[in-house]
């Protein structure tokens, strides 16, 4: 059984915690206690109905004021895949709850109620989809029992989307008519609509080709940990010269055997084992967790990236990303320092420049803005203290990608996607 | 292990994702220390730390906060898994606090010491100096556990503060804190019951007894079967009996209800967790049933 992450979105009332209900609900992921603390909820509030988005809404203050307000993690599965959803709030204040839930997601959900069709907060779902590189998106038309399950409504809301989404770099997309009051062709395909010949949201979700949105190319392992067993690890003499590099295989397939070069170091070996407590792998491929042993004694510590000597990462000091700004006390203006966590490297870093603000509604770019502030998304030019390894974040999310700290509260204000120099 | 085209199952994504949420901890803080309860999770948890780290030793301690009422299997099998770990144990008593006028215990014959974990927890970590804490707790359990981080940051007072978490985005984890203060790391946070059990069985990790049927005296209260025996006994109108039980989580014994069940095996264990309707704590948990935000209310006060 595979795992696949998926994320929501979708604008306030558009149906978004009924659809995940609901999909809870017909993949029978709902316990019977929950189903019950959710009607007795209902019955209260007089509700004429069991209001299925209750399962989903969390915190106190939530169900206070009828909202959500942070991302929350689902888990269901059928007997094809373990689904991980991340459920974020579709609020325009609540860009940065998006960019979190897409930046480990395969798949995004963009909810859109068809009477309303493609608002501007569609708009900016589709755009923050396209910027995390979630590789696969599926628009779900819902409310379709209130438009009389008209194809037409569903064709011109598609197109309207489609429209949009060919300006931005959008890999894949499905659009799929949907009632997630009504379970239509959620679960399974609905009869109130014989128009639709594409497949239920739940099959969607089961089906879509995952494995190849993965960098299996440019071999990088970022050194995460060194495993130095010391004096009694109990393990005998066999572990007393042991020393193994310990990591997540971020890129490309690695095997005993190939020729490596270590950065910054720039010292080349070969990989003599890829070690695990359940013995060796001949391949080690992303997201694995492994311990990879070199035949050569070099010094290597956390921070450095081991990858093939032909293919290598960028290696400098200045980057250029996109960033996505999440402090609500602060505003990101040249000259700031910041800390930065790339992979498993930690550096502080100076903001040089900003290049310009997009407005994600429109797509413009302004390039007079000078600074951005919370949910603002622009181009930065940052200097580190130390060179990152890095790759386009479009080429590699996990070697693009990074974090900007602020270094009094040490708080995550920023969210980086590197660019091409 | 050969793997075709590059996939991996769902297990070993999870496992994958744990490990490295060890190692980071590891790399990145000074004193790290696991909250080792032998319950299942946590025994999921400790298997997940010896992967991370094998062959070296598992560098950090453990830690148990003992409420006082055990289950005997359980303290038994605790202390033999950290023995064969290597590890050091610590334990926090609840007991202890008690003796010593820290802690107030409720009273009457449906006491609870669950509350009191809480103190007795952040005075262990404060007075080991600990600056990340793991923990076993799971995203599938609870509403306000969906909401948690895998770090999730705690103040000088161990508090968790649901509506100023900080981004968690990619694997990129932000472990930064102040002295004294101290960030809880959850390593399982996207595992299930389902696939803690399913773990269990493919690595074939031994657990506590209590986790399969068994007979044992229970009486009915609040609708949870409470195993007779120390804090708990019978009340007016309670009949004690004996039935066919086994738990599915391990707790104070004064608040872990059992669930009747004929599985005896995990393979039957796995069926059972598959077709069950009702949530692990929600069947088993009498301290979060007090209210709908029961569990909230505690984590803002530094339960794990
Ligand atoms: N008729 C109809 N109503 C729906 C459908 N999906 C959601 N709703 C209703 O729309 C309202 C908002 O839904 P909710 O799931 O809370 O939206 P959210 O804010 O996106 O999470 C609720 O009253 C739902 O019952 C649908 O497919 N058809």
């Amino acid at each position: 059984m595979e795992l696949l992450r998926v994320a929501t979105a979708g604008s306030v009332d558009d149906g978004k915690s009924t659809l995940i209900g609901r999909l809870l609900y017909d993949t029978k992921s709902l316990f019977s206690d929950q189903l019950e603390a959710v009607e007795r909820t209902s019955r209260e509030r007089g509700d004429e109905y069991t209001d299925l988005a209750l399962l989903t809404d969390g915190l106190r203050a939530e169900r206070e004021q009828g909202i959500t307000i942070d991302v929350a993690y689902r888990y269901f599965a059928t007997p094809k895949r373990k689904f991980i959803l991340a459920d974020t709030p579709g609020h325009v204040q609540y860009t940065r709850n998006m960019v979190t839930g897409a930046s480990t997601a395969s798949l995004a959900l963009i909810l859109v109620d068809a009477r309303k069709g493609v608002l501007q907060q569609s708009r900016r779902h589709a755009f923050l989809a396209s910027l995390l590189r979630v590789p696969h998106l599926v628009l779900c038309v819902n409310k379709m029992d209130l438009v009389d399950y008209d194809q037409e409504v569903f064709e011109r809301v598609k197109a309207e989307f489609r429209d949009f989404a060919a300006k931005l770099d959008i890999g894949d997309l499905t659009a799929i008519p949907v009632s997630a009051l009504n379970g239509d062709n959620i679960a399974s395909r609905s009869e109130n609509m014989p128009w639709y010949e594409g497949t239920s949201l739940l099959h969607h979700l089961e089906d879509v080709h995952i494995a190849s949105d993965r960098n299996l190319i440019d071999v990088r392992f970022p050194v995460q940990y060194v495993i130095r067993p010391r004096g009694s690890s109990g393990l005998g003499e066999a572990f007393h010269d042991y020393r193994g590099y310990a990591g997540q295989v971020a890129g490309g397939v690695l095997k005993p055997g190939d020729e490596i070069v270590v950065l910054p170091s720039g010292l080349t070996s070969r990989i003599a084992a890829i070690e695990t407590m359940d013995g060796p792998v001949d391949e080690a491929f992303p997201p694995m967790s492994v311990t990879v042993r070199l035949e050569d004694n070099l010094d290597i510590s956390r921070g450095d990236m081991i990858c093939r000597p032909a293919n290598q990462p960028s290696n400098t000091q200045d980057i250029s990303a996109m960033v996505c700004w999440m402090s609500e006390t602060s505003s990101l203006v040249p000259r700031q320092k910041l800390a930065i966590k790339h992979t498993t490297r930690s550096a502080r870093a100076m903001v040089k420049d900003i290049n310009y603000k997009v407005d994600v509604d429109t797509l413009h770019r302004d390039e007079s803005a000078g600074s951005l502030s919370l949910n603002e998304i622009g181009r930065v030019s940052l200097r580190t203290t130390a060179p990152l390894f890095h790759d386009e974040y479009r080429r590699n999310r996990s070697t693009g990608s990074f974090i900007l700290i602020d270094e009094s509260s040490g708080v995550t204000v920023g969210a980086g996607m590197t660019l091409p120099d | 292990m050969r793997t075709t085209r590059y996939e991996l199952t769902h297990l070993q994504a999870l496992e994958a994702e744990s490990v490295h949420i060890f190692r980071e901890v590891a790399a990145e803080f000074e004193r790290p220390v696991l909250l080792f309860s032998g319950g299942k999770d946590s025994i999921v948890m400790l298997r997940l730390a010896e992967k991370a780290f094998w062959p070296a030793k598992i560098p950090f301690r453990v830690l148990h906060v003992d409420t006082g009422h055990n289950f005997a299997e359980v303290l038994e099998f605790r202390d033999r898994r950290v023995e064969q770990l290597g590890v050091r144990l610590l334990v926090g008593s609840v007991q202890e606090a008690i003796d010593a006028g820290k802690v107030t215990e409720q009273k009457g014959p449906k006491a609870m010491r669950n509350q009191l974990q809480t103190p007795v927890l952040l005075e262990s970590i404060e007075n080991g100096g600990f600056d990340a804490v793991f923990g076993g707790a799971r995203r599938d359990e609870e509403k306000a556990r969906a909401k948690e981080r895998v770090y999730s940051f705690r103040d000088e007072f161990g508090q968790w503060d649901p509506k100023n978490q900080r981004p968690e985005l990619w694997s990129l984890y932000n472990g930064r804190h102040r002295r004294g203060e101290h960030i809880r790391v959850f390593p399982l946070s996207n595992w299930t019951e389902l696939d803690i059990w399913q773990y269990i069985a493919q690595e074939k990790i031994e657990i506590p007894s209590i986790y399969f049927a068994h007979t044992r005296p229970v009486i009915k209260r609040d609708g949870m079967l409470l195993a007779v025996g120390g804090p708990v006994q019978a009340l007016e109108g309670e009949e004690p009996f004996d039935a066919m039980v086994r738990y599915r989580t391990v707790g104070d014994t004064s608040c872990t209800g059992a669930v009747e069940s004929l599985a005896a095996s995990l393979e039957e264990v796995i069926a059972e967790v598959a077709a069950t309707r009702i949530t692990e704590r929600g069947a088993t948990r009498a301290d979060d049933r007090v209210s709908e935000a029961a569990m909230e209310d505690r984590k803002r006060d530094g339960y794990f």
